[in-house]
């Protein structure tokens, strides 16, 4: 099968296949992003992130079924944490999204986070390429928590929204600051739950303090993601900040950005690759570890000299 | 680098997953990146989701007795789809009488209740393409 020209066809199989290309790092899959470059830009991606639990997945299955009532087709790509001591992971979000999987309008991948974020926030980007070029009018990313790691994948994002539950204490004032910084919809779920009313306070009251440098106002909305409310409201809350970014040019700003890092992860992680695989295959590898074990050298002019010898 | 994947899929209308559960976990303990889809699966739900999620390895489970419909559909579905690699393999409560059935419909495999979980690691480790 021609992966490229199978899924610009429309084959699933050929967009799942790319996928896994892109997750493994498997040769081709340069190949394959070289290729659907050209057939992407066309869609619009949404960033959902937050603590975990939060309802994000319900959150996610119930926005893409008004988007597809809409007559809009719909990409998912919902990321879980791999276990750092096995190498393995639970992905269990499509559990919440069970109705839409035979809904030939939607595609959901789920992906562990591998190990290396650098890594996941370039694969991330690569797999959401990958349903644009399919033709994906939206694209979610799902990922938990709120931390530099998310704010990374969220970089593949033209709008991030944050989710939030009531009773989660003191835990607000330890994620503020990412928040603050990444989300340009907030999310109240588990509105059903004591504490919301109290919770969109303190949300306000931070984002006064904050003293926002632009004039959009994140706005803050109360959901009920398991039945179902609050659901237009948010999608209006999108929406509108969809059309905010576009008209003040900050969407042009922040997919330009989005290409220059793009290029440079791209060029980080060929030169590295490269220089290691040099290294290795030379025996230099071993050579220069067992010189630095023994104080013979440093990590430092190791890399100078290597640089030296390889990047003229 | 590539990692096998899994789906842990209940077809049928079982009450409850907590067998499902436990095998998840142990593949997940593994090493197998396993995706979960929970309870009341249709087969074309199932075949679908392997479809999207690349899975090397489908695992089944069945307490109810649908397994001699609901098995060999699933395989069918799949093969379908184009996916020819997948392995295929088939767990619950499963008389002894109804496995060569089940495996001439294309389960590489079934374990029956009080399966140690390793074996299911060893048989996919050996299995899987
Ligand atoms: N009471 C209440 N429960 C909800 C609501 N939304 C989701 N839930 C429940 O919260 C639990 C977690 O929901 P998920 O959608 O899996 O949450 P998540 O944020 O995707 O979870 P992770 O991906 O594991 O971080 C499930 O049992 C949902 O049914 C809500 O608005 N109210
Ligand atoms: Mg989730």
């Amino acid at each position: 099968m021609d992966i490229v020209e199978e899924l610009l066809k429309g084959n699933r199989l050929a967009l799942s296949r790319a996928i896994t290309a892109i997750e493994n790092e498997y040769d081709e899959a340069m190949d394959i992003m070289k290729k659907l470059y050209p057939h992407t830009g066309h869609a619009f991606v949404l960033g959902i992130t937050g603590p975990p639990g939060a309802g994000k997945s319900t959150l996610t299955d119930k926005l893409a079924r008004a988007y597809r009532a809409q007559g809009k087709t719909v990409g998912i790509i919902a990321i879980d944490p791999t276990s750092p001591f096995t190498g393995g992971a639970i992905l269990g979000d499509r559990i919440r999204m069970n109705g839409l999987t035979t809904d030939e309008g939607v595609f959901i991948r789920s992906m562990g986070t591998r190990g290396s974020l650098g890594g996941l926030s370039h694969k991330t980007a690569d797999a959401v390429k990958a349903m644009d070029a399919f033709g994906k009018d939206i694209i979610f990313v799902e990922t938990v928590g709120v931390g530099q790691s998310e704010v990374d994948i969220v970089k593949a994002a033209d709008t991030t929204m944050v989710v939030l539950i009531p009773g989660m204490g003191d835990d607000i004032q330890a994620i503020k600051a990412g928040i603050l910084e990444i989300g340009d919809v907030f999310t109240i779920n588990k509105a059903d739950h004591d504490g919301a009313d109290k919770l969109v306070r303190e949300m306000n009251m931070m984002l006064d303090l904050d003293g926002l440098m632009t004039d959009w106002r994140p706005p803050i909305q109360k959901v009920i993601a398991s039945q179902n409310e609050g659901i237009t409201e948010t999608i209006e809350n999108i929406e509108k900040h969809f059309k905010y970014i576009s008209e003040n040019g900050i969407l042009t700003k922040r997919r330009t950005e989005r290409s220059k890092n793009e290029m440079l992860d791209v060029l980080h992680s060929n030169i590295g690759s490269y220089i290691t695989k040099k290294l290795v295959e030379s025996g230099k590898m071993d050579e220069y570890v067992e010189q630095i074990k023994a104080r013979e050298t440093d990590p430092y002019t190791v890399v100078s000299n290597v640089m030296k010898d390889m990047l003229k | 680098m590539a990692k096998v994947r899994v789906l842990v899929a209940k077809p049928g209308l079982d009450g409850h997953d907590r067998g499902a559960k436990v095998v998840a976990r142990a593949l997940r303990d593994a090493g197998f990146e396993v995706i979960y889809t929970g309870l009341r699966q249709t087969p074309e739900q199932i075949a679908e989701a392997a479809l999207q999620e690349d899975v090397n390895v489908v695992a089944m489970s069945i307490l109810s007795g649908a397994h001699p419909h609901l098995f060999p559909k699933v395989v069918n579905l799949i093969r379908e789809k184009g996916m020819d690699d997948v392995l295929i393999i088939g767990g619950g409560v499963i008389p002894e009488t109804d496995i060569p059935a089940l495996k001439e419909a294309g389960i590489a495999e079934v374990f029956t209740p009080g399966t140690p979980t390793g074996d299911i690691v060893e048989f996919i480790k050996a299995n899987v393409k």
